[in-house]
């Protein structure tokens, strides 16, 4: 079987703009996640039992369904029903909005759950003596805690932010294109849809790799440091 | 028939309620009859079509988990040996498979291996019926898949066993395979249940993806079922319980499992 490479060079630019909507699709997703991962995991180290179980509800909710079945009720049911009532009577683009509003909610289940043990990592003789200088909850926290717990954090969010940027293809069952779904399209068709398949997986393993491998120097930078 | 209203609804005004009955979903009360109704396979209502659907992601997580388990030891094992080549030759299958997308491998597996294997290839294409084909390509996308996974875990287990355990082996004059087989892997299994139960979990939720190449399981199922039937409600909500459920299952086997097989002195037992 030989392979037929002539539609690649011709389809980067097409790519490209698929690119662009993977990466946006992956920075919205990383900030949003973390933002309501953050809130997520104090809520759940509440004291408040109400907040606490909320919180560890959600957490349990999202972790326990498959990805696509997640995309399927944000595209069929939860972003249809609140642009209709926010913009009765539209016809709206939502592809897009739908995977970021996706992505952010569904991620930020998984930062949670780092976050949380990122702050639990902080001993809680730290936080007494917070409270003992007369500093009220949110702010040993905010100045104490949270500074610390996240800088340890680092490397499981940035390799977290790295599985999002794979998972991101699966926005091929809402028909949004990504580069992947551009890279199919185009493949399907020309005709070569194995070129484009292989070329888009050399793509993702050679952003990725690199990705990763960055991120294990980091942490072997970080650990070094007397964190403890 | 039985009609619940939603409980959303409760809190919506009336004006809000119309504007969401007349624009989109028809989603005024939850039909549970919907599952009685015929579904798109002849003999089967929707709710027997959903729970069939089930099956078949089972019977792929099970299948893929063989190949996994199996793939996944022999790479972590790997990564432990003295070999520099060996390990290395681990080292590499985990950064391949664990950086290239689940639904690009799938792809690849489904479309790409049967166009470039010679005779294998045709043969596969030609007379494999089609829900085997998927099935074939899932298992092994979402088994080698799984496999890197595993493999890290095992190295990971082999690791916290400490060097004490291969010496004491190979001083009693086991051979290396034996120390493996016999010593080290059976500990390390226990140690790892609980993460090897958060994989199979992983393994399961990850079926889904075959949904993208036709596999006929649960999230491909709920989706044909709100389009033929027009109650994207219930068919969604019926699919993410029955993964609930299943998921709910697992945990409890594998407590039970762990419990069972825990040894003393281990983090895994009991003090």
């Amino acid at each position: 079987m030989n392979f037929d490479w002539s539609s690649i060079p011709g389809a980067l630019p097409i790519l490209w703009q698929g690119m662009i909507v993977t990466l946006e699709i992956t920075l919205v997703g990383v900030l949003f996640g973390i933002l309501i991962g953050t809130l997520l995991a104090m809520l759940r180290l509440s004291p408040n039992r109400l907040w606490s179980w909320l919180s560890a509800a959600y957490v349990t909710v999202f972790r326990s369904i498959p990805l696509v079945m997640v995309l399927f009720w944000f595209h069929l049911i939860l972003v249809p029903l609140v642009a209709g009532l926010l913009f009765p009577g539209k016809r709206l683009e939502l592809g897009l909005l739908t995977a970021l509003t996706a992505f952010s909610l569904f991620e930020a289940s998984y930062y949670a759950e780092i976050i949380r043990a990122g702050i639990l990592s902080v001993t809680k003789g730290q936080f007494h003596a917070g409270l003992a200088l007369g500093m009220n909850r949110g702010q040993v926290m905010r100045v104490v805690i949270l500074p610390q717990a996240l800088r340890r954090m680092v490397p499981l969010l940035l390799t977290q932010a790295i599985i999002l940027f794979q998972d991101s293809t699966l926005v091929y069952v809402i028909n949004l294109d990504d580069f992947f779904r551009k890279a199919y399209n185009i493949g399907n068709t020309v005709g070569t849809l194995n070129e484009l398949i292989l070329f888009a997986g050399a793509v993702y393993l050679v952003i990725c790799t690199l990705a990763s491998g960055c991120v294990r120097q980091l942490h072997r930078k970080l650990t070094v440091l007397p964190v403890k | 028939m039985l009609r619940l209203p939603v409980i959303a609804m409760w809190l919506l005004d009336s004006t809000i309620h119309q504007s969401l009955i007349t624009n989109h979903l028809p989603l005024a009360a939850f039909d549970f009859s919907v599952f009685l109704r015929p579904s798109p396979e002849a003999a089967l209502n929707n709710l027997s079509y959903l729970v069939v659907g089930l099956g078949w992601s089972l019977l792929l997580a099970l299948a893929s988990w063989v190949v996994a388990f199996v793939v996944g030891s022999i790479v972590g094992v790997m990564r432990t040996l003295p070999s520099r080549i060996l390990r290395s030759l681990g080292a590499g299958y985990v950064e391949v498979f664990r950086n290239i997308p689940l639904l690009v491998q799938l792809f690849v597996w489904f479309f790409v291996i049967p166009d470039v294997t010679p005779v294998i290839g045709d043969w596969f294409k030609q007379q494999v019926p089609p829900i085997w084909q998927e099935f074939i390509s899932g298992t092994l996308c979402l088994g080698l898949f799984t496999a890197a996974r595993l493999a890290e875990q095992v190295r990971a287990g082999i690791g916290s066993l400490g060097a004490g355990q291969l010496a004491a082996g190979l001083a009693l004059g086991l051979r290396r395979t034996q120390v493996y087989l016999l010593v080290l892997l059976p500990v390390a299994y226990r140690i790892l249940i609980p993460t090897l139960t958060s994989e199979f979990l992983n393994l399961i939720k990850n079926t889904a993806v075959a949904s993208t190449i036709g596999y006929v399981e649960l999230a491909q199922r709920s989706e044909t079922m709100a389009e033929t039937s027009a109650r994207v409600y219930e068919a969604f909500t019926a699919a993410t319980l029955l993964y609930a459920a299943l998921n709910l299952l697992v945990m409890v086997l594998a407590r039970a499992l762990e419990r069972s097989t825990a040894l003393p002195g281990f983090f895994g037992g009991r003090k």
